[in-house]
């Protein structure tokens, strides 16, 4: 379970997220949706403290992230996270890219991070370009690296970040393929997104954001059939 | 024209002795230069006491000519702390640091240049700091910043003709010493010409090759 309690964010004057509460249950899977400058991205980067909140609490079961400084890359651990610009390192193959936490954070032998690699890059369906560097891969090939190195930890959370903003039609198709098979594995899934037909698919709940605010968290069928609040009323209408 | 070798001939030898403490305080210039240079161009992404010190460090180095930096440390310091180190220790000490402070330069707009996104990607895996700068930053940095790496080794290769200035034995100060038995000049200069130009052609082919070896494009 992660929890946020009374996160507020700001950039120098300008806030971002205002005095946001909201706590993610196990195994479920989450869509956080809303307008560019909602603040979806930020809250989705406090969970793993990508950013720090400049208030507020982040609690990972029972561990309290923002008191427990040193327990941060051991928790990180088990919050993967898909980035939309896929932020793989360009200096190493697609394998190494996987391989890479496997070995230094797990401390696993080449051997050993090698197999995960191939067996998570083939579940991808990249089997064939283990040893492609990241510019010779498509932007579709490279979000399913950076998926397969996520998930490659044996990840609790996956955290993706607009996973998709930076690809063409054709290859989104091909990426939100494959976060469709995590769904119901076992992991939290959290997505900020803007493919809203993909959110109401795979999402049990909804959480719709404005000006820095969580507006509503409300089950998936429910929220785009009878959406509790206003805003969200007029949100959807627009995107339709 | 009255180009004649032969005067200096038996003299050769003694003016290519000159390449060992030529390449002595190079290669111990451009080691513990490139060793420091990476310390300090890291610590300069960092804010604070230690970026202001590496600040002022580089700026120092950077900011006056290295025959003062040979004077000062060889001849004006020794009156303040009354050790007089030998001309060695001076050189390989100052070209150490102020290629350090090139160097550092160099690798703090390597390091500039690297997407902050691989960064964060790396700890929200779980990376140590450490491990991302080794394995992260330092290697794209410095292949990002190789050609200019070299430009200082060369530099560095070359500037080590100046510790003549506090009696080192280098090629130029054994030129001299040729020129100043035989009255030759002509003749001892191009063989010291020629051979620091070898010498950084030899430097170049090297950089040319590792560039190569680290290019993964």
């Amino acid at each position: 379970m992660i929890k946020l309690t009374d996160i507020s964010k700001s950039f120098k004057e300008i806030s971002v997220l205002r005095n946001v509460n909201v706590t993610f249950e196990d195994q479920k899977t989450y869509a956080i949706i809303g307008s560019s400058g909602a603040g979806k991205s930020t809250l989705l980067r406090c969970i793993n403290l990508l950013e720090t909140p400049t208030t507020g609490e982040v609690i990972y079961n029972e561990t309290n992230l923002i008191k427990n400084p040193k327990e941060m890359n051991r928790i990180r651990e088990k919050l993967g996270m898909v980035f939309q610009s896929f932020n793989l390192f360009a200096h190493m193959s697609a394998l190494n890219n996987v391989t890479f936490a496997l070995r230094k954070v797990k401390k696993l032998s080449k051997e050993e991070a090698d197999k995960i690699a191939v067996l998570q890059l083939t579940k991808v369906g990249l089997q064939d370009r283990l040893n492609n560097y990241p510019h010779q891969l498509s932007g579709g090939e490279k979000q399913r690296v950076a998926i397969a190195r996520a998930l490659a930890m044996d990840p609790e959370v996956m955290l993706f970040d607009e996973p998709t903003s930076a690809l063409d039609p054709e290859m989104t198709q091909e990426v939100l393929k494959v976060m469709k098979n995590l769904n119901h594995t076992g992991m939290t899934i959290i997505i900020v997104t803007h493919e809203i037909k993909f959110a109401k698919e795979v999402s049990d709940v909804i959480i719709y954001m404005d000006q820095g605010e969580i507006v509503e968290v409300t089950a998936s069928a429910e929220f785009f059939s009878q959406p509790k609040t206003e805003r969200a009323r007029a949100f959807l209408a627009n995107m339709i | 024209m009255n180009i004649n070798f032969t005067p200096i001939m038996k003299y050769i030898p003694f003016i290519l002795g000159g390449i060992v403490i030529t390449l002595q305080v190079a290669v111990t210039g451009a080691l513990f230069g490139s060793i420091l240079g990476l310390l300090f161009g890291l610590s300069s992404r960092k804010k604070g006491i230690t970026g202001r010190a590496v600040k002022l460090f580089v700026d120092f180095f950077r900011g006056t000519p290295i025959v003062f930096q040979l004077m000062f440390f060889h001849y004006g310091l020794p009156q303040i702390t009354g050790w007089n180190p030998t001309v060695f220790t001076t050189a390989a000490i100052i070209f150490s640091l102020n290629s350090s402070a090139y160097l550092a330069e160099i690798l703090r707009a390597g390091i500039e240049s690297i997407d902050k996104g691989q960064i964060e990607a790396a700890v929200a895996l779980g990376v140590k700091k450490s491990d991302i700068s080794l394995h992260i930053i330092i290697p794209q940095a410095i292949r990002n910043v190789l050609p200019a790496i070299m430009n200082e080794f060369i530099t560095l290769t070359k500037e080590t003709s100046v510790i003549s200035m506090i009696g080192g034995s280098d090629l130029v100060r054994r030129q001299s010493i040729v020129s100043g038995t035989t009255y030759h000049f002509f003749e001892p200069l191009i063989i010291v010409g020629v051979v620091y130009f070898l010498l950084n052609i030899v430097l170049s082919t090297i950089g040319k090759r590792i560039e190569r070896k680290l290019n993964y494009d």
